[in-house]
């Protein structure tokens, strides 16, 4: 399934991920994520709706589509070639809640089209809930150690702070949901992954057995047994690892900053409605300045419902992904220390058996070799993910900062409409006022 | 805001209507001459304002700002000639007393107000203080508008102890005093804040004393909502400069992204300093509000003023009547009301003829009195109702056209603030699609 016309596309120079045509057809999307506020309806050349959700999905597209000169890394980008005809494409959907007597939960529908061998039907749709995806990860992080799962959204709510069943939630949580599976179907190894075969289609999840054991032992089980002691890291390495707490910390402020202009800006919400009732409250008093002043209550009012929405909207889009990044940051910083604990076990077993050799002559183990094997599959494989992960938050920042300033413009047009309006309704009135006086 | 006089300079050949309409308001001003405003025949600006020091009424050393009034003679301007305007300094309480004479010598009129003495409805970051530079600035211009507003006043603007004000810099003060009117200010500041009730006021201006009340709550509701509002609306902006610190230290461990963050990040600095300027802005649509919250208050003194020369001349026909009925009592012996003198008549007995003629003769002059006193009564206050309606309907004319102006001119202003919102977000969005 590969796009009809991208080379169209491209030579508009920089596009934002959300109007990069996506194939996979969306039709019956009820909830289509659109990032960035952005309610156009892009379409395919077929007339098919499209998809504009993650672009850690569209990243390998996106990227061959773009002819910027600074897109170095996406050259390197080991992954290119596969990226090349895209023959997965998942969605999460349509959330419903069910009642039973013991439990109450939301199940997310899984939409998959694909034309892999690996796959029985080109289409499936299957029901699934928050702890398959879990089960998913947990798999995938066991089976696929060496390479960086993207993260889930927070497990736990308190159950008294947040509402688990409101529509801001389930909503929020489910395109996170969507975002993760993309981007485990987006990656060239994680997505041939049996985990995710069968979570794509079987009917029933047989992961009841074990569950509740793996999700607390899973993560350690290919862990290797603590003990050994890392010599020296290479220095790519260890850039990645002050990376990441750097970027962390960064992440967090902006964190910071953005929950705080939302409270200013409801503190400012408050004053601006109290500010609006004072111009209808004169109304009453004034007959010739009638017009005028429920003009300005108008377009204040105007002005306050724009604003909340800008603030719903932050609050819905903006912040979650940021906390998501954080989640992230952790995964990759786990995987760096898998890394490291991957080359302690080879070093020091190297050592001992140089030990050994010394002193009886044995050849070389053949464990060490299989640990050394381990060990380099390892590092080659956290590159390529690295380069893959770098380049896909570059995607995603790129598309929630310009989200942000769309969201900003829009709230802003918005008034601006309404005062406009106003301006030239008053001044008409003043012209038709003018010519009756004269008359 | 008032006239612009130099705008009606280049129309003085027009001034036909204009000199009608004086000539209706003059009919009614037995004391003004008739003739087209001071505005039309001098141009006045209050052009500077600089800082004094000198030493007070209680010999203290003192800092206070004076503020130059130049005035130019129309004629001159309209033949193309460009003399130097005639100058001279005055300080607010100078304005202050110009004003205080206005309000007693004409009753009748809605007298315009000078701007506010003390900065009131601050917001955090405007300062409350008079030798603010911006303060002063806004000062300046709301003494330029109220002398145009006197100035182009149809009955103010003729007054002698005006033209003195703008023309003649020393003695002025004394000129004023000589009128005597310090007298009058006293008892009408005691006859404004008193209660009395009176039985039959005009209907019109027990409305408008209740439309005056309307005014000042509402514009002062609205300066103190505008103030909150400003200070809130500063937060938003000023947090926005955080992201320009976070955006720019981020882009340090950025390689393709670094360049775009950076300049995102300059934009989110400029969105927040471009806030100082829209308040800045905002303030003369408070300045506006604020003129007319003043002017509620001269509205109202109109009002009051009819109250009490209604209820003065309540008393004097009240008194009137009683004396006559007196008189009455004593001609006739019949007694119709209760009095003092009568029950000690019909205890003690009545007293001589000679005393009674005597107290007759003097309750006759007395009502003679009376009636003069009732008669002028009646012409003050009719007078006064009169010249007072005339003037509260061009006031009202003005306060709508003023206000509607001033409201256009704050959606104007709002939407000047829109388009920079937009045009900023727009710079840091195209930074973030470089990145």
């Amino acid at each position: 399934m590969s796009v009809g016309a991208p080379r169209a596309l491209a030579s508009s120079g920089q596009k934002p991920i959300t109007e990069i045509l996506h194939p996979l057809s969306a039709a019956e999307e009820p909830l289509s994520a659109t990032v960035g506020g952005d309610k156009q309806e892009v379409g395919l050349t077929n007339g098919t709706p499209v998809e504009t959700s993650s672009p850690a999905s569209t990243s390998s597209l996106f990227n061959r589509l773009q002819l910027d000169d600074d897109l170095e890394a996406d050259v390197r980008d080991p992954y290119a070639d596969s990226s090349e005809t895209r023959d997965l494409f998942v969605t999460v959907d349509d959330p419903k809640k069910h009642v039973s007597t013991m439990e109450t939960y939301i199940t997310y529908r899984v939409s998959t089209k694909t034309s892999r061998v690996e796959f029985d039907l080109p289409e499936y749709c299957v029901r699934r809930r928050y702890q398959d995806f879990d089960w998913l990860r947990i798999k995938l992080e066991d089976s696929q150690p060496t390479h960086l799962i993207p993260p889930l959204p927070e497990k736990f709510v308190m159950k008294g702070v947040v509402d688990r069943f409101s529509e801001e939630f389930v909503e929020t949580r489910m395109k996170a949901l969507d975002k993760f599976l993309k981007r485990v179907a987006d990656h060239p190894v994680l997505s041939f992954n049996p985990h995710l075969n069968a979570f794509l289609t079987a009917k029933d999840l047989n992961k009841r057995q074990g569950l509740a054991l793996l999700s607390k032992v899973g993560e350690s089980v290919k862990h290797v047994a603590g003990g050994y002691k890392l010599r020296a890291r290479p220095a790519e390495f260890c850039a990645m690892g002050e990376y990441l707490d750097t970027f962390n910390q960064k992440l967090g402020t902006i964190d910071r900053i953005a929950q705080r202009i939302l409270k200013e800006q409801s503190e400012y919400l408050t004053e601006l409605r109290e500010y609006g009732s004072v111009y209808s409250s004169w109304v009453g008093s004034e007959d010739e300045l009638l017009r005028p002043l429920e003009g300005v209550a108008g377009c204040v009012t105007t002005s306050c419902g724009a604003l909340e929405d800008l603030g719903e909207n932050m609050s819905q889009d903006f912040l979650p992904v940021l906390r998501e990044y954080v989640l992230y940051i952790e995964s990759m910083k786990n995987v760096l220390r898998k890394r490291d604990q991957s080359q302690a076990e080879y070093e020091g077993r190297l050592e001992a058996a140089i030990l050994r050799k010394q002193e009886d002559r044995t050849p070389m183990p053949v464990e060490v070799e299989k640990c050394q094997d381990k060990m380099e599959c390892f590092n080659a494989d956290l590159k390529a993910d690295w380069e893959r992960w770098q380049s896909n938050k570059r995607q995603d920042f790129k598309q929630l900062l310009t989200g942000m300033a769309d969201r900003n413009i829009n709230s802003y047009e918005k008034s601006q409409a309404a005062w406009e309006s106003l301006i030239t309704l008053l001044q008409d009135k003043q012209t038709e006022d003018k010519t009756s006086e004269t008359n | 805001m008032a006239e612009d006089g130099r705008e009606e300079s280049v129309a003085a050949d027009d001034d036909s209507q204009h000199t009608a309409e004086d000539g209706i308001h003059s009919l009614n001003n037995t004391m003004v001459e008739e003739g087209p405003t001071l505005l039309r025949r001098m141009e006045i600006c209050v052009a500077e304002a600089e800082k004094r020091s000198g030493k007070n009424t209680v010999n203290m050393q003192e800092t206070f700002t004076v503020y130059l009034i130049e005035t130019r003679p129309m004629d001159a301007l309209a033949e193309g000639r460009n003399p130097a305007p005639d100058s001279l300094w005055r300080r607010y309480s100078e304005f202050e007393l110009l004003r205080n004479y206005l309000l007693v010598t004409f009753p009748y009129i809605v007298v315009p107000p000078l701007p506010e003495k003390r900065a009131e409805f601050v917001w955090h970051k405007l300062s409350a203080d008079n030798m603010d530079p911006d303060f002063v600035e806004r000062r300046r211009v709301g003494l330029e508008n109220f002398l145009l507003r006197v100035a182009s006043h149809p009955v103010l603007s003729n007054d002698k102890i005006l033209h003195h004000f703008l023309t003649e810099e020393h003695g002025w003060k004394e000129v004023v005093y000589e009128t005597g009117f310090q007298a009058k200010a006293d008892s009408r500041l005691k006859a404004l804040s008193a209660t009395f009730r009176v039985r039959n006021p005009d209907k019109r201006f027990m409305d408008m004393k209740h439309y005056s009340d309307e005014l000042q709550s509402h514009t002062s509701q609205l300066l103190r909502a505008r103030a909150r509002v400003a200070d809130r609306l500063y937060g938003v902006y000023k947090v926005h400069g955080n992201y320009g610190r976070v955006f720019s230290e981020w882009s340090a461990i950025e390689k393709e992204m670094g360049d775009g963050l950076q300049s995102a990040g300059h934009h989110m600095d400029a969105y927040a300093a471009s806030i100082d300027d829209i308040l800045e802005e905002e303030e003369h649509y408070a300045d506006q509000l604020k003129e007319y919250l003043f002017y509620a208050e001269a509205l109202r003194a109109v009002c009051r003023k009819h109250e009490l020369t209604q209820f003065e001349l309540e008393m004097a026909t009240q008194d009137l009547i009683s004396k006559k009925q007196q008189h009455e009592e004593l001609a006739t012996g019949i007694v119709r009301t209760f009095s003092f003198k009568g029950m000690t008549n019909k205890l003690f007995g009545q007293e001589a003829p000679e005393q009674r003629e005597a107290r007759l003769k003097l309750l006759e002059e007395l009502i003679e009195e009376g009636e003069e006193a009732v008669k002028d009564k009646t012409v003050e206050c009719e007078e006064h109702v009169e010249k007072a309606w005339v003037d509260m309907q061009r006031f009202k004319e003005q306060k709508d056209k003023d206000l509607r102006e001033a409201l256009i001119n704050y959606a104007v202003m709002q939407v000047s603030m829109c388009k920079k919102g937009i045009q900023m977000w727009s710079n840091a969005k195209e930074c973030f699609l470089k990145m």
